[in-house]
């Protein structure tokens, strides 16, 4: 009779099979709601269209357009990996800060985001985007560089195109330096400027500008420089406006960056 | 894993949690299935387990959650649920002649057919058979992979003991799938 041998290597390989298996994918939401930290989600009517918002006790985790509940909640569950429970309605004082950050009424303040799910590197790019008042733009390179990161431009953008909260944290306000407005996580670039328009950005004379070359406009009289969209730069009359190629013409020139919106780092 | 957690964690309790969860699901689901070799039971361990990991979470304070080993720790508190859980109710424990009605009476046979034919559920239900002591020690160091050191800290005994139970139980595992070879 032969004994076959059983090595400690294929015995300790079996067990290592053994235990390598998933978890059902109902236990991350079992566990969330045992705990009271689950999500749940209702649509919300708005000038815009009828939008989809998911949220925690800790605010709101997405927001998106879709045709029904089912499937904003399976777009939901394949981003999230936990399966969000439908509600009627929004709480009214979240409704309220939804409302007022839509209308730009600075209701920031009063609306919570949950960013907890995203990776650091994404909350920080979120969290920048936020600062973009309503009615300008930045190109991505303002993201990257307002958060240290003055390399990451493309980083920035994968980032911003899976934005899990378009609408409320303004990724559409982030377009390609080149004046193409890029990529948009609530619809494609027809939707971005569709909500820019919205806003009150004026993107076909963006485009207009960038293909003469234009990427800031400076005063003459205070010999500042700003993004073309940046409030300073739209109060410059006419006759004093300076378009500027780059940042480095304007330096060169003598000109200095807005503080608002920081066209440039100061090292530039 | 994830570095940052526990620093994540001891800041804010309910911003890391559900990155807890995620990141650790798998694991104390795969402990649970190979203590009970039940799937239904492994899911009410894992979500006791992280039920149990976020009420402690919130008693402690954040020096404490920042110097955690999630792993071990997190395995310490699996092993306490399945153990109260035995307590309670006796989980219905497979015999080892079960585990192994499935073989044949071939007599000689390359080993990597036999350790083939040893399924994971077959596996599991061995493993499930070794005594506890045993099998706690084989299943945190070679199903879930832990070191020593870990495997020690979540069973709470020292590294030798672990180390001397982890060659027992694979003793035992060895002999058992060699014998249902010959048989």
């Amino acid at each position: 009779m032969v004994r076959n041998a059983v090595t400690d290597d294929a015995l300790i390989a079996a067990l290592h099979r053994a235990g390598t298996v998933r978890a059902p994918s109902s236990l991350l939401a079992r566990v969330l709601s045992a705990v009271g930290v689950g999500t749940q989600y209702a649509s919300l009517p708005t000038d815009i269209g009828d939008i989809w918002i998911a949220w925690t006790a800790r605010g709101v985790r997405a927001a998106m357009r879709a045709a029904s509940a089912e499937e904003f909640a399976q777009w939901y569950a394949g981003r999230f990996g936990v399966a969000p429970a439908r509600v009627s309605a929004l709480p009214v004082a979240l409704e309220r800060g939804v409302r007022a950050v839509l209308a730009g009424d600075g209701g920031r303040a009063s609306l919570h985001f949950d960013l907890d799910a995203l990776t650091p590197f994404e909350q920080q790019v979120l969290q920048t985007t936020l600062r973009i008042p309503r009615g300008e733009v930045r190109p991505y390179s303002w993201v990257a560089r307002s958060m240290g990161r003055p390399l990451a431009v493309r980083a920035v953008g994968t980032a911003l195109a899976h934005n899990p909260i378009p609408y409320l944290i303004p990724c559409h306000r982030v377009v390609r330096a080149d004046g193409h407005l890029g990529e948009y996580s609530g619809g494609g670039p027809g939707a971005k400027r569709d909500i820019l328009d919205w806003e009150g950005v004026d993107a076909a004379e963006l485009e207009r500008l960038a293909r003469r070359g234009v990427r800031f406009i400076g005063s003459d009289t205070t010999h500042v420089f700003c993004y073309p969209t940046c409030h300073n730069a739209r109060r410059i009359t006419d006759p004093h406006r300076v378009p500027f190629a780059s940042a480095g013409h304007a330096t060169r020139a003598g000109y200095r960056a807005c503080k608002v919106c920081a066209p440039a780092s100061i090292a530039a | 894993m994830d570095d940052a957690l526990p620093a994540l964690l001891a800041r804010d309790v309910d911003a890391g949690f559900e990155r807890l969860v995620v990141a650790f699901q798998d694991r104390i689901y795969g402990l649970g299935l190979t203590l009970t070799g039940s799937p239904a039971d492994a899911e009410e361990v894992a979500q006791d387990t992280f039920v149990r990991a976020h009420r402690a979470l919130r008693r402690y304070g954040p020096e404490r959650i920042g110097e955690l080993k999630l792993r071990a720790w997190l395995h310490r508190i699996a092993l306490n649920v399945v153990r109260n859980r035995v307590r309670v109710r006796r989980v219905a424990t497979v015999s080892l002649d079960a585990a192994w009605a499935v073989g044949d009476d071939v007599t000689s046979r390359p080993e990597a057919v036999v350790m083939g034919r040893a399924s994971a559920a077959e596996m599991r239900a061995l493993v499930a058979s070794l005594p506890v002591g045993y099998r706690d020690a084989v299943v945190l160091r070679h199903v879930q992979q832990l070191s020593y050191a870990e495997a020690a800290e979540a069973l709470g005994r020292p590294v030798g003991t672990v180390k001397a139970n982890v060659h027992r139980g694979l003793g035992l595992l060895r002999l058992a799938l060699e014998a249902r070879e010959v048989v």
